[in-house]
């Protein structure tokens, strides 16, 4: 991988000089992707999946083709098992009202972890108020690390659901998600893997790893905001019901009563997003000629070279695993006396774009603040892709030597 | 006058945040309010003392926070110590206004030193922090009970 080659495919970060590290909030995007959303607008724009013309027939062409692409990306045995959504959230709501909903019963356990984002605490606690089930959380060493004997003393014979990250948003940390799955299913539960910060970083193979149900997120990968993808099993998802229900995912519908249309379109409700979809099979093509093995070389040198950089300085605090190759790009810290607030905004003045706040993470911030004792219950975060530059990762540690200094603190 | 960032803190901010005058656990206060920023995680308790004709005779604070919210709070307790209640009330209505950018010259004017927060309407991820000490204070003088939130319309 040419790292001037590749940061030339990426309009935003070639014309400008900004140092951005928000990676894991959202990803930047390359010409590849922009134009692929654009070529779709501009051929073959018309409503996917009633195909009475010919621009239509090609919507519904591009739209099915980038579905095939996704699977065949994460290794998912049918393409009708990878249902489009927004983003992540909306994926792992869906299989929380679909199947949460309808299979959770009363004294059931659903296992999460500590170090989950909002959006796969959300929909479980919900859950379990609902259908009476019991919401138990997996507590990970202070770096991160969950090992599979915790996942195995959590999970017992009354676990419906086992919710885990593939990667930590705040920590880096990845999560033993194939054992878990087997663990899982040794008592009989399902088990879903948010892979928000994992996909981007990681090369998953959905058949390999046996979970039952896989999130992510396309503008994480880098492809654009608002698609998304919910990978579930054939024989779950057959058996789930409908999550929103409109136009597009019927068969039939009588006064009181319809039936629904067959796998993956029974979850598509409404208009579907073709465009971004072909956007999210072009940020695939991307990823895959450039490598994850070259992608994840370029992103822990770029890792390496802040962890080295920070560890040095006085009054700085890096979370996470010791090791940079286990941070997946994800660099959190707070700094003696200083809000991250006040870091975040004083590095923008430098023209360096970082994440400060609780990370959609409040209940691993409070575990944080305990076990790491954290000034305040929040943290600022730097966050790697392989676009990043060794340069730029100069640039930030110079800059954070310089925070305290800037907030009015004498060394 | 729009201040960057780091100048802002290197001339105002800091000194109000690392060396505040009204930090602190005040004894006996006649009013105690609790402010909170949720999404930042800013969380401040205002207490304040008010003499029989509604005069604000000393004001503390106390809580954690950004130094935005810490120097603004702190700031504000400068400027309503030993005025009245409505005058209070009138300057946290200017200082609402002014980082919403509406505010009159005279109202900014009003605000003495808390005047330099001007910049922070330029900075709207900060407004937040900025008007949690404010916001309390108006919460406690107009006599509601709960808590004041920067994140919920009243």
């Amino acid at each position: 991988m040419n790292i001037s080659t590749v940061r030339d495919d990426f309009p935003i970060i070639k014309n400008n000089n900004v140092v951005y590290f928000d990676n894991a909030a959202t990803a930047q995007r390359p010409v590849q992707v922009l134009k692929a959303v654009e070529d779709f607008y501009i051929t073959t724009n018309a409503n996917p999946l009633r195909g009475l013309y010919a621009w239509s027939v090609g919507a519904t062409d591009a739209y099915e083709n980038a579905r095939s692409r996704v699977a065949r990306f994460i290794n998912a045995a049918d393409d009708a098992e990878v249902i489009f959504v927004r983003n992540t959230t909306e994926a792992i709501n869906l299989a929380a009202y679909s199947y949460g909903m309808e299979k959770v019963n009363a004294g059931d356990e659903i296992v999460i972890s500590v170090m989950e984002h909002h959006s796969n605490i959300l929909p479980w606690q919900m859950v379990a108020k609902a259908r009476g089930a019991v919401l138990k959380y997996i507590e990970p060493e202070t770096d991160g690390t969950i090992t599979a004997d915790m996942i195995k003393e959590a999970v017992t014979d009354k676990c419906a659901i086992l919710a885990l990250g593939q990667v930590s948003n705040v920590l880096g940390a990845a999560n033993p998600v194939k054992e878990a799955a087997h663990i899982a299913h040794e008592h009989g539960a399902m088990i879903l893997v948010d892979g928000a910060q994992g996909l981007p970083h990681v090369k998953t193979d959905v058949r390999d790893m046996d979970c039952d149900f896989y999130a992510f997120s396309g503008h994480k990968l880098p492809g654009p905001m608002g698609i998304g993808v919910l990978y579930g099993k054939r024989a779950l998802l057959e058996d789930m019901q409908p999550f929103m229900r409109g136009g597009e995912m019927i068969e039939y519908v009588k006064r009181d009563s319809a039936t629904y249309a067959e796998l993956p379109h029974k979850f598509e409700a409404g208009t579907v997003n073709a465009a971004d979809a072909v956007g999210l099979a072009a940020a695939i093509d991307y990823i895959d000629a450039i490598g994850y093995e070259a992608m994840e070389a370029q992103e822990n040198a770029v890792t390496a070279k802040i962890l080295d950089g920070m560890r040095k300085l006085p009054h700085v605090h890096v979370y996470g695993p010791e090791d940079p190759k286990r941070h997946h790009g994800i660099v959190t810290f707070n700094i003696d006396g200083c809000h991250p607030h006040d870091i975040a905004s004083v590095l923008d003045e430098e023209n360096i774009a970082i994440r400060a706040g609780h990370h959609c993470a409040q209940p691993l911030m409070e575990y944080m603040q305990e076990k790491c004792a954290m000034e305040f219950r929040a943290a600022a975060r730097a966050s790697v892709a392989f676009y990043n530059t060794e340069e730029e990762a100069e640039r930030f540690v110079s800059a954070v030597s310089k925070v305290r200094k800037w907030l009015g603190f004498g060394d | 006058m729009v201040l960057e960032i780091k100048d802002l803190y290197r001339e105002i901010v800091n000194e109000h945040n690392l060396y505040p005058a009204h930090k602190g656990e005040m004894e006996k206060p006649d009013m105690i309010l609790e402010g909170v920023n949720p999404s930042c995680g800013d969380d401040i308790y205002l207490q304040l003392k008010l003499d029989e004709n509604g005069m604000v005779t000393d004001g503390m604070f106390n809580g954690s926070g950004c130094a935005i919210s810490q120097a603004s709070t702190d700031m504000m307790l400068d400027l309503i110590i030993g005025k009245d209640k409505d005058e209070a009330l009138k300057l946290a209505e200017g200082f609402m206004s002014m980082v919403r950018s509406t505010a009159t010259s005279e109202q900014i004017e009003a605000l003495d030193e808390a005047a330099a927060l001007e910049s922070i309407a330029h900075m709207p991820a900060r407004v937040k922090c900025a008007t949690l000490g404010w916001k309390t204070m108006q919460k406690m003088l107009n006599g509601e009970g709960g808590k004041a939130c920067t994140e919920k319309e009243e």
